[in-house]
């Protein structure tokens, strides 16, 4: 089936791009701009939080009302932090993982063309750029960007700028991009969805898949559902700002000596459609991760994958119960407390499918032939921080613990742990595996590794601290630690976080020099240079415009056959029709 | 190869910190604070264990299985062993959950006591406030027309209503030792939080609703209250303070408010 042919001129090649493989590298390359607003972010953040009165000239060059004179204000503060957070989930963590590499490798994977809907493809990338410059225009309006957080709870959202600065045209632009980012991923999860049910190739049964698009898979139906409501809530959300309906303003509320004439709304209704959306979209940030490990870690240990089954049901499972779980959210939120302990159960009954694939992953590495590729490094790395961060989630899982645990910095810690780093290593971990199949050449295997070393004891210094803090009692969102006694105490490990922040992200640039860098000038990849199973290694680096080059794949077997008794080397591509006594 | 070593040190460094307790809980102050610290502790000991072993595991299986120029085994798997393991978790994290139920069922769930002492608590942009009925137990009405914070009115107290005249406002929270006490948690304007350390307790305080809190604080001294959830830019300096005083001093605290009005 040719969906469409191959474009010729620029535009049509490299911009208004049908092509799913351009598209992928236009979302990886969006997130990448993303990730360093977001990183620039939370540096300024956490430079304010151990010098809140220090006096940076470029400061108030930037920020001319909200660091007046050069010293940064609490509400500017507050923006840097919603901005970072909205950045970071939405256009990071959802982007990359699944737009970027999903976008690329899930039709090749199954042997495909194309996406199901290509125009529709393009149209989801151009309305996430969309989203994107909408959300970034917020700094740039009178009072700036928004100050409620990523999660933006009403009243504190809704009532326009008497709650605070940013409050005013930097709310509305955050909320209107957000529901254009929602509509951008609903045309991106149906596709997905369409593409993976339709265009399986000859022989690639449900059961044949890698586990990398079950993730993106079940992914892109978190997001169907997920982005729905929550493109619901913006929407409900905007008429109470601005058309004087009272979806979640409540009577009697007076803000700023004002009395506001709402009524009947409920604060918690917005935090219920939020977090039905926000907890599936924390599985969103890391399935495509914990695919993207499995797959590695077969593949560099030579050994199939543990369990292939039990891993597409811990999927599957994650997904499911992923939408029973957002009320641990709102333990402390005034909601019934009986349902607290129904949804704390089912918190707990998600942890398990999480375990299996831990134990999955260890059961891969037992008994392999471990080669340390850069890509493998940030595929361990990935497990040791999937278990970190899951363990914390025991403690807030319970709502008695969280009933001291609850926003402070203990929070901070977990899912900083879990979906920022151990989402960003499973990207890091996909970049190096696949950057030789997108670009055609080799990332440098040394630069990579001294970036993985640093950069994982880096994320460690930074975020293990927070769970210290946390237990302390440090509230989370303080941009200034200075007025209570038991913070003032606190501040040394914080300036500990702050110097660790810097030196991570200073090693960063190890990895835009190694990027950019072999995109230039690495050494030439080969069809398939880590000898792995599955189809995009059957086709050159980097493939023709229609992917197998008119040639329709046949696929014989799983993605898992490495190190078959009896095969002449230690892996069996999917494509190979060889019978071998082991399936 | 090295990445052995260095998950090793990390786990052995993080487990050190949790064990030397550098940076810990003050102190708890009521029984519910002590079973909160034995259900964090056992919930500690049981995930410690877990991130040891896990950790441990995946260092020695780094290291055990470069490669070494071996053939790597081959095995799909093992039922016995998912079974086993998901079982395992199963129970134990389920169990974790229940053992810890009692805690939030007595904060939360229990039959709150008659003649626990009521406080009144009104969250603002950017402070807190506490009223107490007086000697006739009743709080008086209050209307939002009347709120003057300048004026020292910041609940709009209404003076018409006899019942309000003998009401104490104040903008700490004072309570006696060893009471149980009654918090009646409202905000006027967006979600705050009311939050004690040493009480092991937290509870949103969300305008249009009206939340209960009770407690029983059994150690005098004070303690403070930081605001726990995000509203504005003054959230960092959105303080107060809560003084357990023995009976006697209470009362007395409550006869020299009641002379000052």
């Amino acid at each position: 089936m040719h969906a469409h042919h191959a474009p010729q001129g620029f535009i049509r090649k490299y911009v208004f791009s049908l092509d799913h493989k351009v598209i992928g590298i236009q979302y990886y390359f969006l997130a990448l701009f993303s990730v360093l607003i977001g990183v620039s972010l939370s540096l300024l953040m956490r430079y304010h939080m151990v010098n809140p009165d220090a006096k940076v000239g470029w400061f108030g060059t930037l920020w001319p009302t909200a660091a007046q004179g050069g010293i940064m204000t609490p509400e500017l503060y507050l923006s840097l932090m919603t901005m970072h957070g909205t950045i970071m989930v939405f256009f990071v963590l959802t982007t990359a993982p699944q737009s970027g590499f999903g976008n690329y490798f899930l039709p090749i994977q199954i042997g495909a063309e194309d996406m199901a809907f290509p125009v529709l493809n393009m149209l989801s990338f151009w309305t996430t750029l969309l989203a994107l410059g909408v959300m970034v225009s917020a700094f740039f309006v009178q009072g700036g960007a928004p100050l409620s957080g990523w999660t933006a709870y009403p009243p504190l959202s809704a009532v326009g700028k008497l709650s605070g600065p940013g409050e005013g045209l930097g709310q509305t632009l955050w909320i209107v991009s957000i529901a254009i980012f929602c509509g951008a991923s609903l045309m991106g999860a149906i596709n997905f969805i369409a593409t993976l049910i339709d265009l399986r190739c000859q022989g690639m049964s449900l059961w044949r898949l890698p586990l990398t698009c079950w993730t993106w898979f079940v992914t892109a139906i978190l997001g169907l559902l997920g982005f729905a409501v929550l493109l619901a809530a913006g929407v409900l959300l905007i008429l109470d700002r601005t058309a004087g309906t009272s979806f979640f303003l409540p009577a009697g509320l007076l803000v700023s000596d004002q009395i506001l004439n709402h009524k009947g709304g409920s604060p918690l209704l917005w935090q219920h459609l939020f977090w039905f959306f926000g907890h599936p979209e924390v599985y969103i940030a890391i399935l495509p991760g914990m695919g993207v490990t499995s797959q590695l870690l077969s593949t560099f240990s030579r050994k199939p994958i543990f369990g292939y089954k039990a891993m597409v049901y811990a999927i599957l499972a994650i997904g499911f119960l992923g939408f029973l779980v957002w009320g641990h959210h709102m333990f402390m939120s005034g909601m019934s407390p009986y349902s607290a302990m129904a949804f704390s159960v089912l918190t707990m009954a998600i942890g398990v499918p999480s375990a299996i694939k831990t134990f999955n992953w260890i059961g891969t590495l037992w008994g392999g032939k471990i080669h340390f590729t850069t890509a493998m490094m940030f595929a361990l790395g990935f497990v040791s921080l999937f278990v970190t961060g899951g363990l914390s989630g025991i403690f807030l899982g319970q709502p008695a613990l969280d009933l001291y645990f609850h926003d402070t910095y203990f929070v901070v810690g977990h899912f900083h742990m879990i979906m920022g780093v151990a989402a960003i290593f499973g990207m890091f971990a996909g970049t190096f595996y696949w950057f030789p199949k997108m670009f055609g050449r080799m990332m440098n295997e040394t630069l990579g590794k001294i970036h993985f070393y640093l950069t994982f004891l880096g994320v460690y210094a930074i975020f293990t601290p927070m769970h210290w803090l946390g237990i302390a009692g440090n509230p989370r969102r303080y941009s200034d630690f200075t007025n209570f006694d038991f913070l003032s105490k606190l501040l040394p490990v914080h300036t500990f976080m702050t110097h660790a922040a810097y030196f991570t992200a200073a090693v960063q640039i190890l990895f835009f020099v190694n990027l950019f860098w072999s995109m230039k000038a690495g050494k030439k990849a080969p069809m398939n240079p880590w000898n792995a199973t599955t189809l995009e290694w059957t086709i050159p680096s980097p493939p023709p415009f229609d992917n197998f080059g008119g040639h329709h794949p046949v696929v014989y077997r799983g993605a898992y056959d490495y190190s078959v008794p009896g095969a002449a080397s230690d892996f069996i591509m999917q494509t190979d029709p060889v019978e071998t006594h082991a399936e | 190869m090295l990445l052995a070593p260095i998950v090793w040190l990390l786990t052995i460094v993080i487990c050190y910190f949790f064990i030397a307790k550098t940076w810990w809980f003050p102190p708890p102050i009521s029984q519910h604070g002590i079973a909160y610290d034995e259900q964090f502790m056992r919930t500690l000991v049981i995930t410690g264990v877990i991130f040891f072993l896990a950790q441990f595991a995946l260092g020695w299986v780094i290291l055990r299985y470069r490669d070494d120029g071996r053939r790597a085994s081959y095995s799909h798997g093992n039922n016995k062993w998912e079974t086993i393991w998901t079982t395992a978790t199963a129970f134990l994290f389920i169990g974790i959950v229940l053992m810890g139920t009692h805690i939030w069922a007595a904060v939360h769930l229990s039959e709150p006591d008659p003649h626990a002492v009521p406080i009144e608590v009104m969250a603002k942009q950017f402070a807190f406030t506490f009223r107490y009925p007086g000697p006739d137990g009743k709080f008086g009405h209050t209307d939002l027309k009347l709120v003057n914070d300048a004026a020292g009115n910041p609940m709009g107290l209404d003076d018409k209503d006899p019942a309000g005249k003998d009401d104490i406002v104040s903008a700490s929270l004072k309570v006696p030792a060893g009471k149980p006490i009654k918090l009646i948690l409202h905000s006027r304007d967006v979600i705050h939080n009311f939050f004690v350390r040493e009480l092991r307790l937290k509870q949103d305080i969300v305008p249009g609703m009206e939340i209960p809190l009770y407690f029983q604080a059994d150690t005098p001294g004070t303690y403070e209250i930081p605001c726990s959830e995000l509203c504005g830019l003054g959230h960092f300096q959105m303080r107060s303070t809560m003084q357990v005083m023995s009976e006697a001093d209470f009362e007395k605290w409550k006869q020299e408010q009641a002379a000052n009005k």
